[in-house]
């Protein structure tokens, strides 16, 4: 299967971007090599801004951009970037409805051996806390390309989580792509795994796996965490009747939780959370740690086989 | 009326003096608010709004104006004074201060209010925003200012000097930063809580061109804000001198009315000296 890195359809397509689009603005916290923006920088120098290793500032000054009617892409590692910077998004860019595109880069496990201290999996809870910023988390380039696209087009700030390294490619250049839209990229009768990110194609995975077992599984890309498809999930829910979730982050107020919560008000069902067991990681390369922290198809297809025994119980 | 009005410092005097009236009887109708620092603050942003900003009360969109940024935002009743004397809103509307469904909320917000760009009050955020706004003028080739005002205390916040490097960076001559020296905050007077030290000598430190003032003095503003403008590939940051609670006897310097209305008898007093 085909891999290619998120982080590299991300910078290509901002350059596609600045193109098209003179409005279009790049910022970046010392990390152009790594996030790819120095391919913008290299396109569009009068439009690049490396703001040193100030993540406040960084979200302050996109806000202004936003202010004065251009289109900021800012970029950090995400950990960095939505932790120094929160209160900076909370009011300049959340509550005062700044046309800012929040770009985290380094997401979950992607530099798995630099360890705790720069490997964020708390991005979305952190985010999905404020009013009014969209989080999107594509499941593989090419449909990064789409949502970099889309978040250019949408009027409003939003939250984009960009992974490090190569992910296999899940989606067509076909297929349809729009914010707030969940994809339903297998159907099934006996279980819906809700995926976002790296670990859609894991539940793919699982997916096959399950079928061998004689479990039907039904897998939505949920590129799109918040707002949530309220519909397109409560559908696949009400049909199967079991959930599985799985995200590169802590199941504590991520997209998990935000099915959890969808789901216990609407349409509880047994459902159970893949992701980071509220702990801190260790330094492992890549797969290992998704080994070590359980973010794998094979945890996946064990969460399955729990809630369909919970609904024969 | 796009081009500041040009008002003679008699004029401009006068305007501070309601200005400073409708501080006092707003706070007092919504019994909060901070007049203390409003009043501190309140000639630099007459001069400001009535001689210096190209803005378009009718349009206060419009995309070639020049922009301030109240990154003090608890200096809210001052800077909605001066959007009212500037025409942006009538003055019966000052007095919905801090109501449910008021387009004046306690803070400034932009999703409010006409004329407002930026929403603060959680310190330290505004001279980063002036800062995007100046970056974003250079690009388009536009002669469009960012103007900041910070308060003395909010220079503890670290994002303010993340900030600072970045304007002195970029050489962004099109932003002015004004700091509302008042010496005192919350908890007491600013050099017992956390003292600035040589604040002129730290912005020189940082590349900025510094123009010390008496922050009362209408002519002395008015010609820093010139001087701030003639000044190329440089960021100017006008360090006003200021006395908060200026030109109420009782309020004057004193740390209890950073945070408090005046009530019925004191607002008379107070009115009666403002006559």
């Amino acid at each position: 299967m085909t891999k290619i890195a998120p982080r590299q359809a991300y910078g290509e397509e901002l350059v596609r971007l600045g193109q098209e689009n003179p409005d279009i603005v790049v910022l970046d916290a010392d990390v152009a090599k790594a996030s790819m923006t120095y391919l913008f920088k290299e396109k569009f120098p009068e439009r690049f801004f490396d703001l040193g290793i100030s993540e406040s500032d960084i979200v302050g000054t996109g806000a202004g951009f936003a202010v004065a009617g251009k289109i900021p892409f800012i970029n950090a590692y995400a950990n960095f970037l939505l932790g120094n910077g929160w209160e900076q998004i909370h009011i300049s860019v959340a509550y005062a409805n700044q046309n800012v595109k929040i770009v985290g880069h380094n997401i979950g496990a992607s530099s798995g051996k630099d360890g705790p201290t720069h490997l964020p999996f708390e991005d979305i809870a952190l985010m999905r806390v404020l009013p009014g910023i969209m989080i999107v988390e594509p499941a593989d380039a090419i449909e990064m390309r789409k949502a970099v696209r889309a978040a250019a087009q949408h009027q409003g700030p939003i939250y984009l989580r960009v992974g490090r390294l190569p992910v296999p490619l899940v989606t067509c250049e076909e297929d349809p792509f729009e914010l707030g839209k969940a994809r339903i990229l297998r159907e099934g009768q006996d279980v819906t795994i809700i995926a976002t990110g790296a670990m859609v194609a894991k539940g793919l995975e699982a997916a096959e796996e399950l079928a061998s077992l004689g479990i039907s599984a039904e897998v939505i890309n949920l590129h799109t965490i918040k707002p949530l498809d309220e519909e397109t999930l409560l559908r696949s829910v009400q049909k199967t009747g079991a959930v599985v979730t799985a995200e590169e982050h802590t199941i504590l107020g991520g997209m998990g939780s935000a099915v959890a919560e969808l789901l216990v008000e609407e349409f509880p069902v047994p459902l159970q959370r893949v992701g980071v067991k509220d702990r801190f990681a260790v330094c492992a390369p890549y797969d290992e740690l998704h080994n070590i922290l359980g973010l794998t198809a094979k945890a996946i297809t064990q969460s399955v086989q729990r809630v369909i025994r919970k609904n024969r119980q | 009326m796009i081009q500041g009005k040009s008002l003679s410092h008699s004029e401009l005097s006068e305007v501070a003096r309601r200005m400073r009236r409708h501080i006092l009887k707003m706070t007092h109708k919504a019994k909060g608010g901070h007049p203390g620092g409003c009043l501190s603050a309140t000639d630099l942003l007459d001069v400001l709004y009535m001689n210096v900003l190209r803005v378009d009360p009718q349009n206060p969109h419009w995309d070639k104006r020049d922009f301030f940024f109240l990154s003090k935002g608890h200096a809210a009743p001052a800077l909605y004074a001066a959007l009212c004397e500037r025409g942006f809103f009538p003055e019966e509307e000052l007095f919905t201060f801090r109501e449910a469904e008021s387009r004046l909320p306690a803070y400034p917000s932009c999703e409010s209010t006409p004329g407002v760009d930026m929403a603060s009050g959680s310190l330290g955020q505004g001279l980063s925003i002036a800062n995007g706004a100046a970056l974003a003028a250079k690009l388009k080739g536009s002669d469009q200012r960012a103007y900041v005002m910070l308060g003395d205390g909010e220079l503890h916040e670290g994002q303010v000097w993340e900030a600072m490097l970045t304007t002195a960076h970029y050489h962004l001559d099109n932003v002015c930063a004004i700091v509302d020296y008042n010496k005192l905050q919350l908890d007491g007077r600013l050099d017992e809580v956390k003292s600035l030290g040589d604040l002129p000598g730290k912005w020189r430190a940082f590349d900025w061109n510094v123009l010390e003032i008496d922050g009362h003095d209408l002519p002395q503003i008015e010609k820093a804000f010139a001087q701030a403008q003639a000044v190329k590939l440089q960021p100017s940051v006008i360090i006003a001198h200021t006395i908060k609670g200026k030109g109420v006897s009782f309020m004057e310097d004193q740390v209890d009315w950073h945070a408090a209305a005046p009530s019925d008898a004191e607002l008379k007093i107070a009115l009666e000296e403002l006559k």
